[in-house]
């Protein structure tokens, strides 16, 4: 399967400085959160794969296209939505988004009609012929979001797009970006500090520190595999034979505080089994929770790992099938 | 598809060229520009002086007109030489300079001052393709007022006085051309510069004048306490005159009739001094706008 962003030892330099340190790594999910402190240089590889600055050494391939030499190319397949207001606050907001998707290579007739189009889809149909000057933050979001799907491009890259939003206008930025990650070949790459943005949007996660890739996870395989790992809370009298007879169906148990147990359920054995072992050894489940790995936990390890001074090599070319979508999230 | 069908769908159609692409900023950025009454007027004012000039020529070369105007001696007075072409060129090259400081500094400023230009450049578009699309806009109205009526000129006295004098005459019309696209280049450099790198529209076109005329003042102040000629370095209106000499008259001395643009005589610089400082202020531009036209600003 062809990888949306392949790094190959991508090396990034302001003068002496080192921002970005021969990052490697394949990414292949349909979308795809960046996440990391301040200064992590999350930017910086966005700015880098636009062709922004030029890598110190190695390269990055956009759909197979080389950032160096096919620079053109990749940025015709890109439609981008920066974290900073970026817009000319003279030209009314239609007028803004159909120059830009002309830049983009559009046709003028088409143009418009597309920037007509983007602007009724993100909900600013009726403020389209208002100059950007005068729009609120969230209209200025929306129509940073507006001209980088006007084009219709094959990877979106979003900067922070939920920045200085408020609940309501979040949500339908969230619910916007899901919508647009669903619907035709696109993929996405999201830039946030809100872990919760990325899990909301992002089917994979590469998390940088100090120019480093400090880890890099598929939220949906950690979810699948987390889902057998079972925290309980436990009453009666009998609970260590109660221990003793879920390990011999194969958990595997750490026994905790105040009948609390957290286990690993075997594959091909179901919940149910759990109730009647208890019922059996006349002890009460209480509390039953699918005890997941956040993306917050996660998050926060690779930042500890990468405090410890041994990031983990990225699992490099975690198969997201492309055109998998993730569902019932 | 309707616009009121809200939902996102990917752009299956053909795309334009590179060359299209190109003039879509220079096409924005007039119809901006035309919806300004005031550079309408200004543009159109610029033909005055032009039309002025050529009902001169016309009237040199009718005399029944001069008969009629009792002015049979006028052929005399205003002769159709190299001072009438040069005062020509002189006279819209600093209608020009008015009219760069005015629209110059509107083109680049505010896409810097809103963060626009990682916008652009995050398309299939290049920097050194977007100055060109910003610099086209004002070569080609600055070509309107300078080099097009000047040669308008030349080729109306050339069909009056007769063909020959034409090819007799081409250095006339060399100097026209060759000596506006300098001007036009410093003009058009000079301006996107100074507005990226004040990134605000007044202060970008008072800066232009300055560059113009308080540099000016300041070489005259050299001259004046060092008692030398070279402070007409800082002079960018008397280098572009000294190179329009030259290349108008080649290495026959003149009195130039290039009002602004006019070097006194005795206080020639040398050619190649002349052609460096030019050059030098050119790269010095084309430096400012490398540093300051960035997708992303590099904080080192």
């Amino acid at each position: 399967m062809e990888p949306v962003i392949d790094l190959d030892g991508l090396e990034v330099r302001f003068g002496a400085r080192p921002i970005l340190k021969q990052l490697k790594a394949s990414l292949t999910g349909r979308s795809i959160g960046l996440l990391g402190p301040n200064g992590a240089g999350k930017s910086t590889l966005l700015n880098t794969l636009l062709g922004f600055h030029k890598p110190s050494a190695g390269t990055a391939r956009i759909f197979g296209r080389d950032i160096r030499t096919q620079a053109r190319e990749v940025r015709s397949l890109i439609g981008y939505m920066p974290e900073n207001d970026s817009f000319i606050a003279s030209m009314s907001g239609v007028h803004f988004v159909r120059l830009m998707a002309e830049l983009a290579g559009l046709p003028k007739e088409h143009a418009l009609e597309r920037a007509h189009e983007a602007f009724f889809y993100v909900g600013l149909g009726e403020v389209r012929y208002r100059n950007l000057g005068t729009y609120s933050l969230g209209m200025k979001q929306s129509a940073k979001l507006a001209q980088a799907i006007a084009h219709g491009p094959r990877l979106l890259f979003l900067d922070e797009p939920t920045n200085g939003l408020d609940p309501p206008a979040r949500t339908r930025m969230i619910q916007l970006i899901q919508e647009v990650r669903d619907r035709g070949d696109l993929h996405l790459i999201l830039s946030s500090h809100l872990l919760r943005d990325v899990e909301e949007c992002c089917d994979q996660v590469l998390i940088l520190k100090d120019g480093n890739i400090a880890a890099f996870c598929n939220l949906e395989e950690e979810r699948r595999a987390n889902r057998r790992f079972l925290e309980i809370e436990t009453r009666g009298e009998s609970n260590g034979n109660f221990l003793d007879a879920i390990r011999t169906m194969g958990c595997e148990t750490a026994p905790g505080a105040q009948g609390r147990i957290k286990l690993v359920l075997p594959d091909g054995l179901e919940v149910r089994r759990l109730y009647e072992v208890a019922a059996a050894q006349n002890v009460q489940i209480r509390r039953l929770n699918h005890k997941r790995d956040s993306l917050e936990d996660i998050f926060l390890k690779a930042m500890e790992t990468a405090d410890a001074g041994n990031a983990p090599a990225p699992k490099a070319a975690a198969t997201v099938p492309a055109g998998t979508a993730p569902g019932g999230r | 598809m309707a616009v009121y069908k809200k939902t996102y769908r990917p752009y299956e159609g053909a795309l334009t060229g590179r060359m299209t692409r190109l003039c879509v900023i220079p096409r924005y950025a007039f119809e901006d520009l035309h919806r300004s009454r005031f550079l309408n007027f200004f543009f159109v004012a610029s033909y005055i002086y032009p039309l002025i000039c050529a009902l001169i020529i016309y009237v040199q070369h009718n005399a029944s007109a001069l008969g009629l105007l009792g002015v049979q001696g006028a052929n005399r007075l205003i002769a159709i030489n190299v001072v009438f072409f040069m005062s020509v060129l002189g006279w819209q090259s600093m209608l020009a300079l008015f009219l760069a400081a005015f629209i110059g500094p509107g083109l680049v400023s505010p896409d810097l001052a809103n963060n626009a230009l990682s916008l652009y450049l995050a398309r299939p578009f290049s920097r050194v393709e977007y100055v060109l699309g910003k610099m086209s806009v004002l070569m080609v109205l600055t070509s309107l007022m300078t080099w097009v009526p000047g040669l308008l000129l030349f080729l109306l006295e050339g069909y009056l006085e007769g063909w020959s004098w034409m090819p007799d005459h081409a250095r006339y019309a060399a100097g026209i051309f060759f000596g506006a696209w300098i001007w036009i280049v410093i003009l058009a450099l000079l301006a996107l510069a100074l507005s990226a790198w004040v990134k605000w529209k007044p202060a970008a076109g008072a800066l232009m004048f300055g560059v113009f005329f308080v540099a000016a003042g300041f070489g005259a102040v050299i001259n004046g306490i060092q008692r030398t000629h070279w402070g007409h370095l800082l002079n960018i209106s008397y280098l572009v005159g000294s190179v329009w000499l030259k290349l108008f008259q080649g290495s026959e001395p003149t009195t130039n009739g290039a009002v602004f643009f006019r070097v006194p005589e005795g206080e020639e610089l040398p050619m190649w001094c002349c052609w460096m400082a030019l050059g030098a202020l050119c790269a010095l531009c084309l430096y400012m706008l490398a540093r300051k036209i960035r997708g992303a600003e590099v904080v080192r």
